[in-house]
């Protein structure tokens, strides 16, 4: 790790190398591995170090980025000139209102030292564990073991400072057998927490469930969805519609209705980069601190996220969503969460004459993003329910639904939200009980 | 590089490696996007890094770092061969490279004008042009135009005595009119989906788009699509033009013929294949269909002198008549078949992992001219431009769709149809190709995604318009 110290100085000489109205420097440093396995074996094993400066220079509204990766003086005098002298050419944009000032930041604590530590040789054994697990009942394991620390550090010419260290552990694996698969995944900051063994027995016992699957007809289904696949869901609509730059664009679901009842009553969706529960985040990309989003309180829409470019537009404050400039995307929610509710496993499954369970979507787009229409496939365990019982196994399905009428249609949510990592951020849900999910075709195995 | 490439190599061998690559990258973007009449983005990017891979007791480490010395070349060397060590506590069976792979030489991407040599005022005054001409159109909401140049200079060396040099120079551009109506969004892009179509080579890849010329037909095309009929649900003939040809190409047959995924090696990301081992030599598609992987056809995204394990450019065929051929391969993959690689591994960036990426991959161009192939079609829809895409993880079920259709009735082109979508089994659908067209150019993908962690790669896609019979249309 470079260290708080280390990230200001480069700031600090990259700032002073820049000559413009205004300047910010950006840096982001990283040591990554990432253990991946296939077939019950470790097949690729690799580990980064990298870090990369950031000088968005503004001159007037005129706005110039350019990036390195190095950081000796002369690349951050180059870099710092690059950026200026790409502003030079940019006309006047009166839409920007300049960058942002400090503010007090919130410290949260994301940052283990034993995930630092975490060793390939440990990485190797954890994987081991799993692919002997699989390997005796005649199962193929596969997937990656990933643990890194990452820092940010944030500074403008306006007085912006802000630093930020944090780890990540992230196991994740599907498991295959002849003609079925399950898959599992465990997120922690600390790796040495990371039931990476529970994690493969999840993903066994799926895989063992889902043999022989036979042929559904599609249509439409009361359908269990686990953690998995509502993260999917919820991912996608932050990224359609939950971030000003859509609404200002008249492209987002959220146009026209902020205060009215746009999902059922007991949808409530927020974002809060400071909840120790989630995957941590005090500050965005302008070194903004995050505030608290809600999205749906109770299924009426309040609001979107704001950086400082879409929130000048409007005169109103950054929310700290901001992601790296130049950002096309406009500012994303990156730490979600939806509200648990009270139901164990066999209430979910309470009354379910004839409907689905599906564990993970995969391969999702947007068909119509207004609506927030979605398709995807389903992926490594789907059964079929049958008065309240999971029967059967079957062939994966494709769904072509909106996201906003599932969640309107929610008879019952699941009481222990799952933490899964994205990769910036993550999302915090529970399962979900859908009265109505539209599955459109099916495939063949 | 030499010197450094050495270094990394002989240390790497001193501490057990049988066998030891290194790759040095240095990498140069510039990135100008506008948007309603201001420049949205101006961007110069600047990244060098290298990466050493190493087999240890038969099994992979590889480590990669954006610092260049020598201390740290030696640190990275042996980080990797620690992390062979600790694969080899899960190794079932001795990676296999079969015969070395010796290749020496120079290549440098052939182009007429630098991109990197145009100011950049002109390309923000050729950008805000397109604006404008897009905005001029009545009703539009928003008009984005963007453009990329890209060099990559790489180094690869190995122990087995490879010295390869490659000078690697892309220029994309493209332009994007979205209409937006009540809950409502239409947009149209050109030359391709995603307001971009990016090759190999220089300016005079954009000077061909003609951005400004076409701007305004795109921004109307996006206006009265709001008001067009949606697409009917329905079994229909369609002809698919050339640049949702390329996406059809990419993800049903490109992905498909992966080796590496075909052994399992994506299972827990991307997936795997339907076109197992037993499967070759199966009917994939009717006998109009011939789809090869050539990493030499000028401009692709997929054309370089060696791959980044040192392996020459080439030529493979894939599908044959409709059968199914042969994979895209490393030296891994492919010794598993005592066969050679046939050229197909990259890495995104200095610190990814090199694994195998589509080249080019093309569907060749059959006999029929584009007007004679409407004319011949009594009833059915063409399909335009690439707006979404998903498929399962074997490449079997998928369901894409595409910005505009238009009706053919009687063949003729007629009314413009909005929303369309269409959806098939892999097989059963290219089993239904009964014409391809003769009018065919490269395509350039810049969004292909794959590994973990994950990398994004530049892949080509050489393609004509082609027909398919009684396809189910109309999904949502």
């Amino acid at each position: 790790m470079h260290g708080e110290d280390a990230l200001r100085r480069i700031a600090t000489q990259a700032l002073e190398a820049t000559r413009a109205d205004q300047a910010e420097v950006v840096i982001s440093a990283d040591e990554s591995a990432l253990t991946r396995f296939a077939s019950s074996t470790i097949h690729q094993n690799v580990f980064e170090a990298g870090i990369e400066v950031r000088v968005r220079a503004v001159l007037g509204t005129r706005i110039g980025v350019a990036t390195t990766t190095r950081t000796d003086e002369r690349a951050l005098r180059e870099t710092a000139h690059r950026a200026a002298e790409s502003a030079r050419y940019v006309p006047e944009n009166p839409d920007f209102k300049g960058l942002p000032g400090p503010q007090p930041i919130t410290p949260v604590s994301a940052y283990s030292s034993a995930t630092a530590a975490y060793t390939p040789e440990r990485r190797a054994l954890d994987v081991k564990g799993v692919c002997d697990q699989a390997i005796a009942r005649g199962l193929d394991a596969s997937g990656a073991w990933s643990t890194g620390e990452l820092e940010l550090g944030v500074a403008n010419s306006r007085g912006v400072w802000a630093y930020d260290a944090r780890t990540h552990a992230s196991f994740k694996t599907v498991v295959m057998g002849e003609d079925s698969s399950g898959y599992a995944e465990r997120t922690a900051v600390d790796a040495t927490t990371v039931d990476v063994d529970s994690a493969g027995r999840e993903a066994i016992e799926k895989t063992l469930r889902s043999r022989s699957p036979v042929h559904l007809d599609p249509g439409e289904y009361t359908t269990i969805i686990e953690p998995y696949a509502v993260g999917t869901m919820v991912d996608y609509l932050s990224f359609i519609g939950l971030g000003a730059l859509s609404v200002q664009e008249g492209r987002s679901f959220m146009n026209g209705h902020v205060g009215e009842q746009i999902v059922g009553d007991n949808v409530t969706l927020w974002d809060d980069g400071l909840d120790p529960a989630g995957v941590p985040m005090p500050f965005d990309f302008e070194g903004v601190p995050k505030r608290r989003v809600v999205f749906f309180d109770r299924g009426i829409a309040q609001g979107v996220v704001y950086d400082s470019f879409t929130a000048g537009r409007e005169g109103k404050e950054s929310t700290g969503h901001a992601l790296p400039a130049p950002n096309s995307y406009g500012p994303m929610p990156l730490n979600l969460f939806l509200a648990p509710g009270d139901a164990d496993r066999e209430a979910l499954l309470a009354g379910i004459r004839h409907g689905l369970w599906v564990t993970r979507f995969h391969y999702v787009n947007v068909v119509q993003p207004t609506k927030a229409i979605l398709t995807g496939m389903t992926r490594d365990g789907t059964f079929v329910i049958e008065n309240g019982e999971i029967t059967r196994p079957v062939h994966n399905l494709r769904f072509t639904q909106s996201v906003l009428d599932a969640l309107s249609n929610i008879e019952a949510i699941g009481r222990e939200p799952m933490m899964l990592q994205d990769e910036i951020g993550g999302t915090r849900v529970p399962s979900l009980r859908i009265g109505r999910f539209s599955f459109t075709s099916a495939t063949e195995f | 590089m030499r010197d450094y490439a050495r270094r990394a190599l002989d240390l790497a061998q001193l501490r057990g490696a049988s066998f030891a690559d290194v790759r040095f990258e240095e990498r140069r973007v510039q990135s100008i996007s506008t948007k309603n009449g201001a420049v949205d983005a101006l961007l110069e990017e600047e990244s060098q890094g290298f990466n050493i891979r190493v087999l240890v007791d038969g099994a992979w480490g590889f480590a990669a770092s954006a610092v260049l010395s020598g201390p740290e070349v030696d640190r990275i060397a042996a980080l990797a061969v620690e992390i062979a060590r600790s694969s080899v506590l899960a190794k079932r069976e001795n990676v296999q490279l079969g015969s070395p792979v010796v290749s020496q030489g120079t290549y440098r991407t052939p182009f007429q004008k630098d991109p990197f040599a145009v100011p950049v005022g002109d390309k923000i005054a050729l950008l805000l042009r397109a604006d404008a001409a897009m905005r001029g159109v009545g009703g539009l909401a928003i008009a984005e135009a963007a453009l990329e140049c890209l060099r990559i200079r790489k180094t690869y060396a190995s122990t087995e005595g490879s010295y390869v040099e490659q000078d690697l120079v892309e220029t994309g551009g493209g332009i994007v009119a979205t209409a937006v109506g009540e809950g409502e969004v239409q947009q149209r892009s050109f030359p391709n989906s995603f307001g971009r179509h990016q090759g190999t080579g220089g300016w005079e890849l954009i000077e061909a788009m003609q951005l400004v010329e076409n701007a305004p037909r795109m921004a109307e095309q996006a206006v009265l699509l709001l008001g067009a009929p949606q697409c009917p649900s329905e079994f229909t003939t369609v002809v698919i033009d050339p640049t949702q040809m390329a996406l059809q190409v990419h993800e049903s047959c490109g992905h498909a013929v992966e080796l590496d995924r075909v052994l399992g090696m994506e299972a827990a990301y991307a997936g795997t294949s339907f076109l197992t081992p037993d499967k070759i030599g199966m009917k994939y598609g009717s006998e109009h269909v011939n789809i090869v992987a050539d990493a030499t056809v000028p401009t692709g995204l997929g054309t370089f002198g060696w791959d980044d394990e040192g392996v020459p450019a080439g030529f493979t065929p894939l599908i044959s008549g409709g059968r199914f051929v042969d994979y895209l391969s490393s030296r891994e993959t492919a010794a598993r078949f005592d066969k050679p690689s046939n050229g197909t591994v990259r890495a995104g960036s200095w610190s990814r992992l090199p694994i195998i990426r589509m080249t080019n991959i093309n569907l060749l161009p059959g006999q029929w001219g584009f007007d004679d192939l409407i004319a011949d079609t009594d009833r059915g829809l063409y399909l335009d431009t690439n707006r979404s895409w998903s498929i399962d993880d074997k490449r079997l079920n998928f369901q894409f769709g595409t910005e505009i259709a238009w009706e053919i009735v009687g063949g003729k082109l007629g009314r413009m149809l909005k929303n369309p979508t269409y959806a098939g089994i892999t097989p059963e659908f290219w089993g239904s190709c009964d014409a391809v067209c003769r009018e065919w150019r490269m395509w350039g993908t810049t969004n292909c995604g794959k590994g973990q962690p994950p990398q994004t790669m530049h892949v080509g896609h050489g393609t004509a318009a082609a027909r398919f019979r009684n396809v189910r249309v109309g999904i949502v």
